[in-house]
């Protein structure tokens, strides 16, 4: 069954379209990653999932609930991580979660949640004591205190030093392990490989390609030959590797020479996502 | 219900326990109600000093905690995006902004018994006999200025000029409608000006119950005037309150 189903979504700000009709379906218990540089639409379209902005055109469903004239009950069911926001400084972070934990009618044990986003040594400290990882950890705690089906994320690791980064990845890895659907936007081409199912490249308020991280690589089918030739680096892309391959060993060997620095590389996805943003610029 | 109590008691937590607004807000007219009760002595509008002083900074308080200290709250809950967070939950937002109203006025009715007691020691007011009348005064009150505190968020952009904005209204409306003194010398441009304010009415209720042992529904007036701010504000608020922080 679907969690989330988006059919020709349309979406503009005065006169700039910021999503010309979109359209995508995350399965339940899938980690979805929306892909795309800054101002592709990956905000606008999670928050009219989430149920903040209206939508211009097209056809939404999250949860079997239309999110733009949900209530409550939608919202018991959902676990939100914007892209900037704050809490409050004077609380401590169990009172925190306590605070937001009242809100649902079946909310987990926040102590548990807690001990789930690495806070369990920070419990009792005010939140304006927490770096800045740990706020974001905080704003994933108090996400998933009501003991949410669907999880958003909003870019979570924007601003992350990279043990952190790490560490966000473990926790949202341990979501999808206790069967949360996720929908996460990132423009870190190597967070969506590394926790995403399912993709969707987002460029300019069209999804110019979608699948799972294998499915991007392995939809273009050339190899990358790189050796050095008189000092200078050579790069081929071929979609024959092994016809060039022979006929680079068989001269080299014929002249006796090594082919330095020889690699042989498939395309990774940021390949794809370099080229693939790139042909639509022209 | 059950949220709303949830909801109130996590307000009282914060408001106490954040230093800024225990301090300026509780605690502000508290001060200067003992500051000015130490510099000024004779009669005031036939009554000792005390009496009238008491009477004015109660309206002050009115005007600096319903108004300014909800505004400074919203605005900075807004900006910080805490207002939107609380959004994606099931917590309604009627009952949120319920509790923040209904918090704010415990507050303010802390600070009424606060200044009532600090009178009472230092320079034997007496206590209030209307009770009632002042009750209903002083809801009246704390309601019209919360309605124009949730207005007035619309209009301000940013946390960091927030305080300077509201003070720059409310220490020159109370100033010009007699919280702080007889206005009865001033020119008559200025009195004028004060004659428009909504503390105005609300001073003439606290005074005329607590200075000359009136009634609520003695100054049908100044509860006319009032009301008909409590409605602009509400109007106003209504179009321009917002959820989300600015863009960029």
């Amino acid at each position: 069954m679907s969690a989330i189903s988006v059919r020709d979504l349309r979406k503009s700000y005065g006169t700039d379209e910021a999503l010309r009709g979109i359209s995508f379906e995350i399965e339940e218990g899938e980690v979805f990653g929306l892909l795309g540089p800054n101002g592709a639409g990956k905000t606008t379209t999670i928050e009219i999932l989430e149920g903040y902005r209206t939508r211009d055109g097209g056809d939404v469903e999250v949860l079997g609930f239309d999110p733009g004239r949900a209530g409550s009950a939608f919202r018991e069911r959902i676990g939100v991580v914007l892209q900037q926001s704050q809490l409050w400084p004077n609380l401590t972070v169990a009172e925190t979660h306590r605070m937001f934990a009242g809100y649902y009618e079946h909310p987990r044990n926040v102590d548990e949640v807690i001990v789930l986003v690495g806070l369990a040594e920070k419990r009792d400290a005010r939140v304006k004591t927490l770096s800045g990882g740990q706020k974001r950890r905080l704003d994933l705690g108090v996400a998933l205190v009501g003991d949410p089906d669907l999880v958003f994320l909003d870019e979570p690791t924007t601003g992350f030093d990279p043990a952190a980064r790490r560490a966000a990845w473990d926790m949202i890895r341990s979501l999808r392990s206790l069967g949360k659907t996720i929908l996460l936007t990132t423009h870190y081409l190597d967070e969506a490989e590394q926790l995403a199912d399912r993709l969707a490249v987002l460029r300019e308020g069209v999804i110019i390609r979608e699948g799972t991280p294998a499915e991007l690589t392995a939809g273009s089918n050339e190899t990358e030959v790189r050796y050095r030739k008189d000092g200078q680096d050579v790069v081929v892309r071929t979609t024959e590797p092994t016809k060039l391959l022979q006929r680079l060993t068989a001269e080299a060997l014929a002249e006796g020479r090594e082919l330095e620095g020889l690699s042989v590389r498939r395309p990774t996805l940021e390949d794809v996502y370099l080229s693939l943003t790139a042909e639509h610029e022209k | 219900m059950r949220l709303l109590r949830h909801q109130l008691k996590w307000e009282q937590r914060l408001f106490w326990r954040s230093r800024e607004s225990a301090v300026f807000v509780f605690l502000f007219p508290i001060l200067l109600f003992a500051l000015l009760t130490a510099v000024y002595n004779g009669h005031i509008d036939g009554r000792p000093a005390s009496w009238a002083l008491l009477a004015g900074m109660i309206g002050y308080g009115a005007a600096n905690t319903a108004f300014a200290g909800l505004a400074i709250t919203l605005v900075s809950r807004r900006e910080i995006g805490i207002l939107k967070r609380i959004r994606a939950t099931p917590l309604p937002p009627a009952v949120y902004l319920t509790a923040v109203l209904v918090s704010i006025m415990i507050v303010f009715a802390i600070q009424v018994a606060s200044l009532f007691a600090l009178g009472r020691l230092l320079k034997s007011t007496p206590w209030p006999t209307h009770l009632l009348s002042l009750v209903l005064s002083l809801a009246l009150g704390a309601a019209v200025f919360a309605a124009l505190g949730l207005a007035i968020t619309g209009f301000i952009r940013s946390l960091e000029g927030s305080s300077a904005v509201l003070n720059v209204i409310v220490l020159p409306a109370a100033f010009l409608t007699g919280s702080f003194g007889p206005t009865r010398h001033y020119p008559k441009v200025l009195r004028a000006i004060g004659d428009v304010l909504p503390l105005k009415y609300l001073l003439d209720l606290i005074k005329g119950i607590y200075l000359h042992g009136q009634q609520f529904w003695d100054k049908p007036l100044a509860i006319g005037v009032l009301a008909g701010w409590g409605i602009f504000g509400m109007a106003v608020a209504l179009r321009t309150f917002r959820w989300e922080p600015r863009e960029g």
